[in-house]
């Protein structure tokens, strides 16, 4: 995690509850951080209002911690690794191909697939926000939401992906895409060798969520248990 | 609007430093921060586009001194008091001190698989023919607007060339200011790294980005 997301030991410059600087970790006391404090006197506000309803919070909760998440996008890159004709559906239109898998809705509305190639190397930012693809990665991990990655990613793309160990062989050129609209990005990373025969949910599992953003590759099947998420 | 949001190409906040076991929330209220974002998009009072651009009006150091929930905290308290929905006093006092606004609808549990599903389309129906194809070379406009633009700072006055049309959209430029949908034409525009970056720019890349058909000259 890098300095200027961290949620703790910074001085939270724009609000009037902090009127003190804390460096102590969070959540372990009684005591309540002014963010924690915060968001709960938001949350209280805005049920005694009758905007809100804490069940729906509830849910809204449990559908990205357990529900919508990169299996989803695995499952598609699965799908078109071992379907050719799904490959060619999901370069044609990705919404619709991904539809066809149960997966739609929020954040993945209007859905393009751009696929790895030894000749051309994917990779997705938002340079203005932090628009991702909910439907099939869930939500965005804190990297990708913070400035280091969204101001390099366009810059110096190479640089990036050697962060995340990621050395491109020469002659690959590089392609970023800055979803600065509503269409939402996945890659399809390059189907490892050595894979020949296995079944899409082997496959799934060499699918890391790094991978479908262009900041990874599929996992080596030789060590799949190893590497990024 | 060149707020702190606008990072394409700035300098100096040092490696991405990707975390290998993140969790997916960091603390109990991030998750609460992230449901009740939602959930107060849903009650219709606003949209992604007036969300987007309340979080980017957030003072510049504050921005980058935040993390992204918390910019998702300062974007719904001033969206709250913007729209009429709370005042200033009673998100301090974190209690009703007044009768609530009226709201198009509020999310229920029940609903909320449902309502995820249907997420919120901006494809509308065309309106007039699109201007460019696939091919074209395009200049993007050189402009400093004040309000909201989904065209980077570091994506204005460059000659790029159209890569996908991707049908007619809600105009955020618009859109976020209760000016209407006026759906536009939107393209991804391929634009050659040297023409961004000049003797500056890592060889052999191409950054793409979705513009809307204003954003455009021919040529």
């Amino acid at each position: 995690m890098s300095g200027e997301q961290s949620h703790h030991g910074h001085p939270h410059p724009g609000h009037p509850d902090h009127a003190h600087e804390h460096d102590h970790p969070h959540g372990e006391g009684s005591e309540l951080s002014p963010i924690e404090l915060r968001v709960r006197a938001l949350e209280s506000l805005l049920v005694e209002k009758g905007y809100v309803d804490p069940a729906a919070l509830d849910v809204l909760i449990d559908t990205y911690e357990t529900k919508v998440g990169p299996r989803n996008g695995a499952r598609v890159v699965a799908r078109a690794w071992s379907d050719p004709a799904y490959r060619d559906r999901l370069a044609a239109d990705a919404t619709a191909a991904i539809a066809e898998l149960g997966i739609s809705g929020r954040q993945g509305e209007h859905m393009v697939a751009v696929e790895n190639t030894a000749a051309v190397h994917n990779l997705v930012v938002c340079t203005l926000c932090s628009c991702y693809p909910w439907s099939v990665l869930g939500l965005p991990p804190v990297w990708y939401k913070a400035p280091p990655y969204r101001s390099r990613a366009v810059a110096e793309p190479r640089a990036v992906l050697a962060e995340f160990g990621v050395a491109l062989p020469a002659g690959t050129s590089v392609r970023v895409w800055d979803s600065t609209a509503e269409m939402r990005y996945l890659v399809v990373p390059m189907r490892p060798a050595g894979t020949e025969g296995w079944s899409e949910e082997a496959l799934a599992h060499l699918v890391t969520r790094d991978s479908m953003i262009g900041t990874g590759l599929a996992r080596d099947p030789a060590g799949a248990s190893a590497g990024r998420p | 609007m060149n707020g702190a949001q606008d990072l394409g190409g700035q300098h100096g906040f040092g490696p991405v430093a990707p975390d290998v076991d993140e969790p997916l929330f960091h603390a109990a209220w991030e998750r609460r921060a992230m449901a009740l974002t939602l959930a107060m998009g849903a009650t219709g009072s606003w949209s992604i586009d007036t969300s987007r651009h309340a979080r980017e009006r957030m003072p510049p150091a504050d921005y980058l001194a935040s993390s992204y929930y918390e910019i998702w905290i300062a974007g719904l308290e001033r969206l709250l008091v913007e729209q009429g929905l709370a005042t200033a006093e009673e998100i301090a006092a974190g209690r009703s001190l007044a009768p609530p606004a009226p709201v198009k609808r509020v999310l229920a549990a029940a609903d909320v698989p449902a309502v995820l599903a249907r997420g919120g389309p901006t494809e509308r129906p065309a309106t007039a023919p699109a201007r460019f194809a696939v091919g074209d070379g395009v200049t993007t406009r050189l402009a400093n607007p004040h309000g909201h633009t989904r065209l980077p700072r570091y994506l204005r006055g460059r000659p790029g060339v159209i890569e996908r049309v991707q049908g007619c959209h809600v105009y955020p430029d618009s859109y976020a200011h209760g000016a209407g949908e006026a759906p536009t034409w939107l393209y991804a525009v391929r634009f050659a790294a040297e023409d961004l970056w000049g003797a500056d720019a890592e060889p052999d890349t191409a950054i793409v980005a979705d513009l809307f058909e204003p954003y455009l000259t021919p040529g």
